[in-house]
């Protein structure tokens, strides 16, 4: 059994974690972990989209770089394209990393402010020797048009460019080496309205040209539902449903899930939320809570003994549609919408 | 006609740069009424946040306001008058809640000093007085145990109770009119949730106006009852919120309520405004929005389009008003 969607997956992980201890020192071993990633299983398909969603701390970000073992996880395994990501040595993961990239949130501060944007886009290429000399000028400028920049920018530095453009040249630099995978940790995040919807555009259309897999984390249900073939949501270092895009959206069954999405201010005026307000803030991954992590903050009428005893096991309720969840067979009604304005 | 709780007329802040002065505010004009939930919005450099800081004179180094400008606030001249009646006002009738409250609070006082201090610089409460008012407000604002949470210091507390004591701090002596610079842009989405109920319940109790800037559309739907959009330091369209949403007069408003990708989207793609926003040191002449306007003709490109009345209480700053034959499908 695993949480995947047919057919052979070009990447599987599987009770993937990451424990940071606290409270140690060099001569006597951590009292206390905090589980950053605890337990994270899914399966991705060439060509698809899954995003990882959730709020600041709930281990998307951390869940990205585990796999690219960017941060070497604590347990769990990782297959990409049939190897075992985590029994690789240094060469042969370098070699593989050719096939997965990652464009950070950041692109200022992932580009090196003294290197000419061709220089950081020629890197991949030389390191992984698919192209030297004018080939590798000539593949530089194919990519400064294909991500919407000109090739004579090649010669600039980053801090000529605009965020949007800086966000560009960051998906250069990760297509250089053709992959076939690419963690996108936030990549619309920092940047306005008008600019995101540019570079969301921009990643569809090359998912479409050249048949990316994308692992899209990010905190925006918006931007998710346009990007997104299936949707992973994360709670306090685990998955707490997984489902198709349309499912999800449309029939949000865990009851997490329900107060994130009914949390979202829609630019629609007059049309009143029908909102579900959670209560506090979420609890430390030094210290989750027992049973199931969501248990303090949950409203379902149906919560009881056991979800503070046991945890639910993400379990796929209806095809495709994966729930953690001890009551999610018995319906939340929604709150009546808020009174307008 | 009736007084208006703010009078901004011609706001002009210039900044002194090498490529130049940027006028990154640039000829801005606007009323609030008392008790109005009035939203800022525009992406970042139009402008929004520098307007908003005017209006307590927190202008940050190097900036200046041109001679010329004028803010009324309760029929007092904010710009003219001297420093002590002006910290006499901020925090008291007029104050603020900024995006980012961990650098907005100080580090080494209690969260609860902190919220007293305001009523003890303001007042002639006592400190005890005060400490009692300070717990109380923190209670208003959602704190749980706010005895205890008022002796704490601002790194012990979670982004969202933060963001609950700067609201306590700014609301406590319940001011006509509050200014919120993106006071949830920094939260998470279901923190955020909580915040805005949080105002929304505050300015219905105390009838207090809010000015809201914010980048978020989907917020200023959900909050305002009238709008400014900003672009490249100018107003150029202010509406009710429902017909700025239903009926955007200006290029720019429609493509930004375009290009918003929504929860309902059925993975079409984005509409995008194509260019960047201009440099405030080379504002083009003429419109500032038609290099990136798909309607643009020769009179864009000379003629400066003043904010012109497209009906009542809906005012563009686009020559389509006069000649609207001009739009292109």
């Amino acid at each position: 059994m695993s949480v995947s969607s047919g057919a052979t997956p070009l990447l599987e992980v599987r009770d993937l974690a990451k424990h940071y201890p606290v409270q140690g020192s060099w001569w006597r071993s951590p009292s206390q972990f905090i589980r950053a990633v605890d337990g994270v299983s899914f399966t991705l398909h060439a060509g698809e989209t899954l995003a990882l969603v959730g709020e600041s701390g709930c281990g998307k970000t951390t869940t990205g770089r585990a796999i690219l073992r960017l941060i070497e996880p604590t347990r769990g395994s990782v297959r990409f394209d049939g190897q075992d990501l985590l029994a690789l040595d240094r060469e042969p993961l370098r070699r593989l990393r050719r096939h997965m990239q990652i464009v950070f949130q950041d692109p200022f501060g992932s580009l090196n402010p003294r290197l000419t944007i061709g220089a950081a886009i020629r890197e991949g290429l030389l390191v992984h020797e698919l192209a030297q000399g004018a080939e590798a000028d000539r593949r530089v400028a194919q990519l400064l048009e294909e991500v919407g920049l000109r090739a004579e920018h090649a010669s600039r530095y980053p801090h000529e460019f605009s965020g949007g453009q800086r966000q560009r040249v960051g998906i250069a630099r990760a297509l250089a080496v053709a992959p076939k995978f690419i963690v996108c940790d936030e990549p619309v995040s920092a940047l306005d309205v008008s600019v995101q919807a540019q570079v969301v555009n921009l990643l569809r259309d090359l998912q479409r040209d050249r048949g990316l897999a994308y692992l899209f984390i990010a905190h925006d249900l918006a931007v998710v539902s346009h990007m997104a073939d299936r949707v992973a949501v994360m709670y306090l270092g685990r998955i707490v449903e997984l489902a198709p895009r349309a499912a999800l959206f449309a029939e949000p069954r865990m009851p997490y899930t329900q107060a994130l999405l009914s949390a979202v201010p829609v630019p629609k005026p007059g049309r009143a939320p029908r909102r579900i307000v959670l209560a506090g803030d979420p609890p430390s991954p030094a210290n989750p809570p027992s049973g199931c992590v969501f248990h303090p903050r949950c409203q379902h009428p149906a919560k009881d003994a056991r979800c503070t005893r046991d945890v639910p096991v993400l379990a796929e309720k209806s095809p495709g549609h994966w729930v953690a969840c001890h009551h999610v067979d018995v319906t939340t009604p929604l709150p009546p919408p808020l009174a307008p304005a | 006609m009736t007084r208006h709780l703010l009078t901004v007329h011609d706001l002009r802040v210039a900044f002194a740069t090498e490529a130049g002065p940027a006028r990154a505010v640039d000829g801005v004009s606007f009323t609030m009424n008392a008790g109005e939930t009035v939203g800022l919005v525009g992406e970042s450099g139009c402008g929004k946040s520098l307007t908003a800081l005017s209006l307590l004179r927190l202008v940050p180094d190097g900036g200046r306001i041109a001679p010329g400008s004028r803010i009324t606030f309760e029929e007092q001249d904010v710009l003219a008058m001297p420093e002590r009646t002006l910290r006499a006002l901020r925090g008291h009738r007029l104050s603020m809640i900024f995006q980012e409250p961990m650098t907005a609070l100080n580090p080494v006082l209690t969260v609860g000093d902190q919220v007293a201090e305001v009523v003890r610089v303001h007042t002639t409460a006592s400190a005890g007085e005060a400490w009692t008012r300070a717990v109380d407000m923190l209670a208003q604002v959602g704190i749980p145990d706010p005895a205890a949470r008022a002796r704490q210091y601002p790194h012990e507390l979670s982004g969202g109770m933060r963001q609950r004591v700067m609201i306590a701090m700014a609301l406590i002596l319940e001011p006509a009119l509050v200014i919120a610079d993106e006071p949830t842009t920094a939260l998470d989405v279901t923190i955020q949730a909580q915040i805005l109920e949080l105002l929304r319940d505050l300015r219905d109790r105390t009838g207090m106006a809010l000015l809201l800037i914010t980048h978020d559309l989907g917020v200023v739907a959900e909050m305002a009852s009238r709008v400014l959009v900003m672009y490249a330091g100018e107003v150029v369209e202010e509406a009710p919120v429902a017909l700025l949403f239903d009926a955007p007069g200006h290029p720019y408003t429609e493509g930004l309520l375009a290009a918003v990708p929504t929860l309902d989207s059925t993975r079409e793609r984005l509409h995008t405004i194509p260019g960047t926003v201009p440099a405030a040191t080379a504002w083009p002449a003429g419109c500032r929005f038609r290099d990136r306007c798909a309607h643009a003709w020769e009179r864009c490109t000379t003629e400066p389009p003043a904010l012109a009345q497209l009906g009542p209480a809906h005012r563009v700053r686009c020559h389509l008003v006069q000649e609207p034959e001009r739009r292109r499908a």
